[in-house]
């Protein structure tokens, strides 16, 4: 199964009597890099949360191609790679063990070919067989990028992952991002780091208070632009 | 991956993290093991065991151990989400929920082969009189429970109020399975065990553990989906 655009039609979610979501409305297409950007608490993990199967939202839908959530099941969520605040890894396990895991349960080929080379792009060839807690916020955002992409998603979703980063590490996780772009992921990202997408982004949104608009165009950076339109 | 591979594959993961970090195993034992002295204290007295208190002991330990075990197993999942991740994957969910019972079961198992001696030695039990009964008892009791905790550990796993919520849960729809424990076990330290009784409780116990299988392989995919 595959699919070479996510649309979001109506897309509602509330918890209790809070609306987190209010007919959230968007499309993104294969190749394509959107960031979602908006304050803390405007409902953009949610967002991820459902676009990644995990949350179902309170009305509306989400297509995959031709697809839902419904009608995708498990062949779905092999498209689909997350990297969430809290990076998904084992902190007992070797970043070896993470991998092969992780590989094990999607099911994976070539696992050793696989894990080798996903070491090898999170630049933790020679840590391979060091305990996941021994390593810096940076190696972990690495590892856990990778261990998302292992699978090779169609579309990958990818919440905060600037944060904590220093240069380096950033400059990289940019490069990375690129290339799965040009490879054709559909990418979603959620970030504060507006500096860090600034020039890989093909759209932008806006959310607030759950409502979600495109970011306006016009000159300025991707800072300046987000700012004009939330004072606005 | 087929069911039972994906099932392997997480029980290997649970108990490659716990030999790790030990960390489950250490604190249930330690529960297990101060819980027993305080009934040691409360109920031995002149050297005399009060009737059948012996088997009570020894399913309210196990049952208290558990929970905590329970509780910590799932609260790893939850401190670096992983439990996302594994509901994310494509493998079956039912495969994932017995993956994780197998581990908890395997903790479990672990905490009663030191606490069966101990009560034996504290409370002069012979338990293992009719060991193959026993045995048989101890693990129909043990995957029971560890079932149906390991449903309600993983649904209140996103839970702020997942230490009060799980015992309260737990404990209740439990009770069938704590009895069927305590009186089969009770049936085998009588001075003539009683095996027809043993062999009824067990019987039940196994039912019991058809039933609440079959019902958390059914709940735990939409239980798990938010």
């Amino acid at each position: 199964m595959d699919f070479t655009s996510v649309t979001f039609t109506g897309i509602s979610r509330n918890f209790g009597r809070r609306r987190a979501l209010a007919s959230v409305s968007f499309a993104v297409e294969a190749g394509q890099l959107a960031a979602l950007l908006g304050a803390n608490g405007s409902g953009k993990s949610t967002l991820l949360s459902i676009a990644a199967t995990l949350l179902a939202p309170t009305s509306g839908d989400v297509r995959y191609g031709t697809h839902t959530a419904q009608t995708g099941g498990a062949t779905l969520r092999q498209r689909i790679g997350l990297l969430g605040h809290d990076l998904y890894l084992y902190s007992e396990l070797t970043a070896e063990e993470n991998l092969r895991f992780f590989a094990g349960l999607y099911g994976l080929d070539h696992v050793d070919r696989r894990v080798a080379n996903a070491l090898r792009a999170a630049a933790l060839d020679d840590r391979a067989h060091d305990p996941v807690s021994s390593f810096s916020r940076g190696m972990r955002q690495r590892l856990a990028l990778e261990r998302a992409l292992l699978h090779e998603p169609r579309l990958l979703l990818l919440d905060e992952p600037f944060t904590g980063l220093d240069d380096p590490s950033s400059v990289a996780l940019r490069g990375r991002l690129t290339r799965v772009r040009e490879a054709g992921t559909i990418v979603i990202v959620t970030t504060h780091e507006l500096e860090a997408i600034d020039t890989i982004v093909d759209a932008a949104y806006v959310l607030s208070r759950g409502r979600c608009e495109p970011l306006a165009g016009g000159t300025g950076s991707l800072r300046d632009r987000y700012r004009r339109q939330v004072q606005a | 991956m087929t069911f039972l591979g994906t099932a392997a594959l997480v029980a290997r993961k649970d108990l490659l993290v716990e030999s790790r970090s030990r960390e489950v195993v250490y604190t249930s034992l330690l529960f297990a093991i101060s819980c027993m002295l305080v009934f040691a204290f409360g109920l031995v007295k002149e050297g005399r065991v009060v009737t059948d208190a012996a088997a009570a002991i020894l399913w309210i330990t196990i049952a208290f151990a558990g929970t905590l075990a329970l509780g910590r197993i799932f609260d790893r999942e939850r401190q670096n989400e992983t439990l996302r991740a594994l509901l994310l994957a494509p493998a079956s969910r039912a495969a994932i929920y017995v993956g994780k019972l197998v581990g908890v079961l395997a903790l479990l198992l672990l905490v009663e082969a030191i606490v069966v001696p101990l009560v034996m030695l504290m409370f002069d039990a012979a338990l293992l009189a009719h060991p193959g009964f026993m045995l048989s008892i101890l693990i129909a009791g043990s995957v029971g429970y560890a079932a149906v905790g390991t449903l309600f550990a993983a649904m209140l796993a996103q839970s702020r109020s997942r230490g009060a919520l799980l015992p309260v849960l737990l404990y209740p729809m439990t009770v069938p399975v704590i009895i069927g424990g305590v009186r089969g076990t009770a049936a085998l330290l009588q001075p003539e065990a009683d095996l027809v009784i043993a062999r009824a409780w067990l019987t039940m116990l196994v039912a019991f553990d058809a039933v609440f299988i079959t019902l958390c392989l059914w709940t735990f995919e939409p239980a798990m989906t938010e």
